[in-house]
């Protein structure tokens, strides 16, 4: 195996999303630097969007939604715990970055003036515009990354972040998942943008791959984050998507929804007024389920014709377009019948909920010249617009950060270490194999870990969770593309200790049922009206500290605070019990 | 005392497969090789043709769409189908 010891500006890790849009922006703001996109997969199809995006979710688009008012959606949606600084200054720069994409070529609805024809999904402000061509924004994306020359290494997994003497990044490790050869790259600045933490929890299916999220997002850039010191907040907002059963890929509420199709009950009837992902959403969402009115379904079947064709020629051609297949293979016609729906597994995304790496809003993590961006990266509900928002103001400022710096002296110490904890799989004889140590730490994390959380079966799961790291000392490699496996499964590790420590730190419920706590059922704002923060303590362990909500940027009205909790449809109450559990009142 | 440690490999039948009449491998093409997120295509050398080495299938069929030739085929994976 041999080594290869590069020296950039600037290195971003994670070609998806957040990572292009950060390196083109990093090089337009000074085309002196030099700039590298190191990607786990390939660039051309990487990332969350690998087979491109259906629409925008939260566009904010002048004369049909403004940033104060998108700023107060995303903070009700949160129950409040929001840096409003960085959701305001993504609101306040959406547009800017879908006139960057519409310029560069990516293809969004508009109607027959000409304007952008966006669509309400939300519970309160319209902010969803459709892609019914996004197929092919990978492809825009890589055109750019050559304009602006940036350059670009695949198959490279990233492992680990070099901090200097004074705690500041200088440099990212990894190893070739080809050939086992072992990267030493020194940069002034380092931005993460590896994506969501998607192979936290197992799937409904047992099937290891079978996740909501690209699997490749396994959660290394939160593991990467951690150990070089970064903060990460509310971990315990955990992401719980609606899905369609076994294949757990989005129904697609969001494209069906304008079009006429809804969330229904076993009766086919509309159970909740909104279909926005929310953990108020989802709570209702499981208690349906979890009732006599269960299964929940996507209902298109009263759609005409021509509607129902439509539907099928977006959902089958972007994101995630094998789902015609497996309806096929069901013998599930939109037409005749319902789609089948599940909640998925549990996993950290910002993208989605609030769970990721602490960013301010410029983008910087609490590390010196680490930015973080993307679905990893805490503004909650930021989707594809807000990683290539974050993305780019990540760019400008890491751009700005590595002016005048010089690069610092390796640190042979670390190196060496890393190069001995990556290798060992590799070198063992005998061992455990990575996907049966992944499989086995991945139902543990659904045995103890998936809400309603319980005090005891958490205390429980996190022993388990530190008992496989004697597991991961055992794991062997038959080669370097297991090794890329090996490597995933310390990083999901680290993510299941952290879910499990994030979410026993926060005793209260919060986020409906991303945080429903069902020995501390109640929200209680007096003591947890409240970011939490997890990070590596002097003793090397993890430990959780509170964080207060700055003031607010955009103050709420008072009758605003409380939309999400509205969420059912009135008439469609489920049994008292668990009504008084939804019981949202301050303690 | 001494037991032989001894591994078992489980039998998938890969939900990737090719024709390899249209492959065109042995030209020198790797795009479904290239394109897969999660690595787990490869050319056999000795046919020069691609084939599915690993599975760890997210049926998201860049492999598919890419392929110059439509030589690729998708199915979902048998445990989800």
């Amino acid at each position: 195996m041999k080594t290869h010891i590069l020296e950039y500006d600037v290195v971003v890790v994670g070609g998806g999303t957040a990572g292009p849009m950060a390196a083109i922006k990093a090089k337009e703001l000074d085309p002196s630097l030099t700039v590298l996109l190191l990607e786990k997969a390939h660039v051309k199809r990487s990332g969350a969007i690998s087979m491109g995006m259906d629409g925008l979710n939260n566009a904010v688009i002048p004369g049909h939604a403004t940033p104060e008012q998108y700023t107060k959606e995303i903070t009700i949606a949160n129950d409040g715990i929001v840096d409003q600084a960085a959701v305001y200054a993504y609101a306040k720069h959406s547009y800017t970055t879908i006139e960057e994409l519409d310029r560069w070529g990516v293809k969004f609805e508009k109607d027959s003036t000409g304007d952008y024809a966006v669509k309400k999904v939300h519970h309160m402000g319209s902010y969803v515009l459709p892609m019914p061509e996004g197929h092919n924004i990978k492809k825009v994306l890589y055109r750019q990354l050559k304009r602006a020359r940036v350059a670009i290494t695949n198959r490279v997994v990233a492992t680990r972040l070099l901090t200097d003497a004074a705690g500041r990044v200088s440099g990212v490790l990894g190893f070739d998942c080809r050939t086992a050869d072992f990267y030493v790259i020194r940069a002034k600045s380092v931005i993460l943008s590896c994506g969501a933490a998607g192979r936290l929890g197992l799937p409904a299916s047992g099937y290891l791959m079978g996740t909501y999220e690209n699997p490749t997002n396994a959660g290394d850039g939160y593991a990467m984050a951690y150990h070089a010191g970064a903060a990460l907040a509310n971990l315990e907002c955990f992401q719980i998507n609606p899905l369609i059963k076994d294949y757990n890929g989005p129904a697609c509420a969001y494209v069906t929804g304008p079009l006429g199709g809804f969330t229904a009950n076993g009766h086919g009837e509309r159970f909740i007024e909104c279909d926005y992902w929310s953990g108020q959403m989802m709570w209702e969402f499981y208690q349906e389920l979890q009732s006599g009115n269960g299964p929940v379904f996507l209902k298109l079947d009263h759609l005409a014709e021509e509607t129902i064709q439509t539907i099928e020629q977006i959902l089958h051609t972007n994101e995630r377009p094998s789902r015609g297949r497996f309806h096929a293979g069901r013998g599930t016609d939109y037409r005749q019948q319902m789609i089948e729906m599940h909640i998925s597994e549990i996993g950290f995304c910002s993208g989605h909920s609030a769970s990721g790496v602490y960013v301010n809003q410029h983008a910087e993590t609490t590390v010196p010249g680490l930015y973080a961006a993307g679905d990893m990266a805490a503004v909650p509900h930021n989707y594809m617009l807000g990683a290539f928002t974050y993305g780019w103001f990540a760019g400008h400022n890491a751009a700005q950060y590595v002016a005048g710096r010089e690069h610092a002296p390796l640190d042979a110490e670390q190196i060496e270490a890393e190069r001995r904890r990556i290798y060992a799989p590799l070198e063992r004889d005998t061992g455990l194999a990575p996907a049966q140590v992944e499989y086995k730490l991945r139902r543990m994390v659904n045995d103890y870990l998936q809400p309603p959380k319980v005090t005891r079966k958490m205390e429980i799961g996190l022993q388990r969770i530190e008992g496989i790291t004697d597991d991961i000392e055992q794991m062997k490699a038959a080669n370097p593309h297991e090794l890329m496996r090996a490597a995933e499964v310390r990083a999901i590790r680290d993510c299941a200790e952290m879910a499990a420590r994030a979410s026993l730190f926060r005793t209260e419920s919060r986020w409906g049922l991303y945080h429903h706590r069902v020995d501390f059922p109640a929200r209680n704002d007096a003591d947890w009206f409240c970011h939490t923060h997890l990070l590596k303590g002097d003793d090397g362990r993890m430990r959780s500290v509170k964080r207060a909500v700055e003031p607010y940027v955009i103050p709420l009205d008072r009758d605003e605070s409380s939309a999400y909790q509205k969420l059912r449809v009135a008439g469609h109450s489920v049994a008292p019990k668990l009504s008084a559990e939804l019981s949202t009142e301050p303690a | 005392m001494s037991y032989t440690p001894h591994d078992i490999f489980q039998r998938s039948a890969a939900p990737v497969t090719i024709d390899e009449n249209k492959c065109i491998a042995d030209k020198g093409c790797t795009v479904c090789v290239d394109v897969c997120p999660l690595d787990l295509l490869a050319i056999d050398v000795s046919k020069g043709k691609a084939y599915m080495q690993f599975d760890e299938c997210w049926y998201c069929m860049p492999c598919e769409q890419d392929c110059p030739t439509g030589a690729v085929k998708v199915e979902i994976p048998y445990l989800l189908r």
